[in-house]
């Protein structure tokens, strides 16, 4: 079974999004994204100050199986991207919610993030998924 | 509903992650693909390889019928028990199917072809057998096991084999199997073959026993191990997936499987014969390499490769067929179909940006050991 953290937001495509104090919202793909996909040996982020959109391919996560993109849950500019993965794409494997995190985007409007899916709606999505 | 193997119930059991495979559902990994390719280099690792299809020809024309049907030479199989490794062409040249010979006896040879292929294998081996006084028989009743690693072989004839039995399995030669009597009366048969580069069996058994001896494996020590393991292990050893690096629309000379295809003796008429020979006439066939990735980055099949222009041969275009990132050497590696021109340097399309990839001699890994060299240059 799948760990669905409380305390954020999710995409029906298994990414997550975190509000962070200072404004900026911390992104990155869920347990069952990673479980899925396996022993991930290399991911690829955006450069810092693409603007990206709602829905829009930012970045891509390969397992040794295969290649997937990840989409921006929000609009905005992404201000920072998690180095330590170039390295240690495991990562994403080891602690998804924490160490994991893949970037930070600027939010164009911090409404967007309350719009997405809380825990138990993103649960419901992996139960209808049967996963 | 997709097809399950005997050994199904287990891989539920044991966590496995299961996927459709040709119809099958089979397990990818049960847990890391990654630390089952490294069991399977450093130590030993089963696979369930039941969804292979075991086929049984009998009969005084089994030997003219294989002459017939494969473009490798079943000429080569004198000694019992020896296995010969080819592809079965249409009449164009294209590949239907790779598979293994056994030879067991000059009324019985033993064949397995692959999962996804089976179906059709049966009904254009079945097509073409009339006249030659053999009989085709589908095993769908048995298992199949590779227990492969630089263990294996040790730690299956201690654990699984009757001590009467031990000392003949352990004594084949590569590329070699034999029928084993068991104590229950039943017969398995034990063959030095598998996909992964490392030493090893494959054992065809009854269905029932399958789980058992499984079991008796992971207590051992032996790792059980997915198919997703199982593909970078033959990447890695250079060997072919048929419907990746092969099919009906390639034939054998530009899919590195020249070696397969016996011309001699002349006189063989196997299918595909005529349509390979003006292939070879014509000398302008692809080529089949490995690619090493020197970008950060995982190839994939069908990605573009840029061979650029050396001398008076013209730049041209190829592309990848299977493509993984490779447990041992930690990098990017695939097979790919390039232009015969093609120099030491090549860049590869991945999403867009091109990437440096070097052109080595497979295989990359051989009995644990990194053959090719790894450093930028």
């Amino acid at each position: 079974m799948s760990q669905v953290a409380q305390d954020i937001r999710y995409t029906k495509s298994h990414e997550w999004a975190r509000l962070l104090p200072d404004g900026t919202v911390e992104i990155g793909i869920s347990d069952h994204a990673q479980g899925a996909l396996g022993d991930l040996v290399f991911v690829e982020t955006p450069d810092v100050g693409r603007a990206v959109a709602t829905g829009e391919a930012c970045a891509v996560v390969e397992s040794v199986k295969a290649a997937s993109d990840v989409y921006s849950p929000i609009s905005g500019t992404v201000v920072a991207v998690n180095a330590e993965l170039a390295t240690t794409p495991e990562l994403i494997n080891q602690d998804c919610y924490g160490r994991g995190w893949m970037m930070r985007v600027q939010p164009k409007s911090a409404s967007e993030v309350e719009a997405m899916l809380d825990a138990a709606a993103y649960a419901a999505v992996l139960a209808a998924e049967g996963g | 509903m997709p097809r399950i193997t005997p050994l199904h119930g287990l891989h539920v059991a044991l966590g496995a992650r299961m996927v459709d495979f040709g119809g099958w559902d089979m397990p990818v990994h049960y847990g890391s693909q990654i630390e089952e390719h490294h069991a399977v280099r450093r130590n030993a690792g089963v696979f369930d390889v039941s969804h292979m299809c075991v086929i049984d020809l009998h009969g005084a024309g089994a030997r003219a019928f294989l002459e017939r049907l494969i473009a490798n030479d079943v000429g080569k199989l004198r000694v019992a028990g020896k296995a010969l490794y080819s592809c079965m062409l249409n009449e164009a040249g294209g590949v239907l199917d790779d598979l293994i010979v056994y030879f067991m006896h000059e009324q019985w040879f033993r064949v397995v072809v692959n999962a996804g292929t089976r179906d059709q294998d049966l009904a254009w081996m079945r097509a073409q057998a009339a006249g030659f006084g053999v009989t085709i028989t589908e095993r769908a009743d048995l298992a199949m096991i590779a227990v492969q690693g630089p263990q294996a072989r040790a730690i299956v004839a201690d654990l699984l084999l009757p001590s009467a039995q031990r000392a003949a399995c352990l004594a084949q030669e590569a590329f070699f199997g034999r029928e084993c009597p068991m104590p229950d009366g039943s017969v398995w048969f034990v063959a030095r073959t598998g996909y992964t580069g490392e030493d090893g069996f494959e054992i065809v058994l009854p269905a029932a026993a399958a789980e058992p001896a499984w079991r008796a494996l992971n207590a051992a020590g032996v790792a059980s191990c997915g198919l997703g393991a199982r593909d970078t292990l033959r990447l890695e050893a250079g060997m072919n997936l048929y419907g990746n690096d092969m099919d009906e629309q390639h034939h054998p000379l530009e899919c590195g499987l020249a070696w397969t295809v016996a011309f001699a003796p002349p006189d063989r008429e196997f299918i595909g014969r005529p349509a390979l020979e003006s292939i070879r006439a014509r000398g302008d066939s692809k080529r089949f390499v490995g690619l090493l990735l020197e970008d950060r980055g995982v190839l994939r099949g069908h990605q573009r490769v840029l061979v650029p222009a050396m001398g008076d041969a013209p730049a041209g275009e190829g592309e990848t067929t299977s493509g993984t990132f490779s447990p041992t050497l930690e990098r990017s590696i695939a097979f790919a179909r390039v232009p015969r021109n093609v120099g030491e340097r090549v860049q590869v399309d991945i999403r867009g940006k091109l990437l440096a990839a070097r052109v080595v001699k497979l295989p990359f890994v051989r009995h644990g050991r990194i053959l090719i060299s790894t450093s930028q240059e």
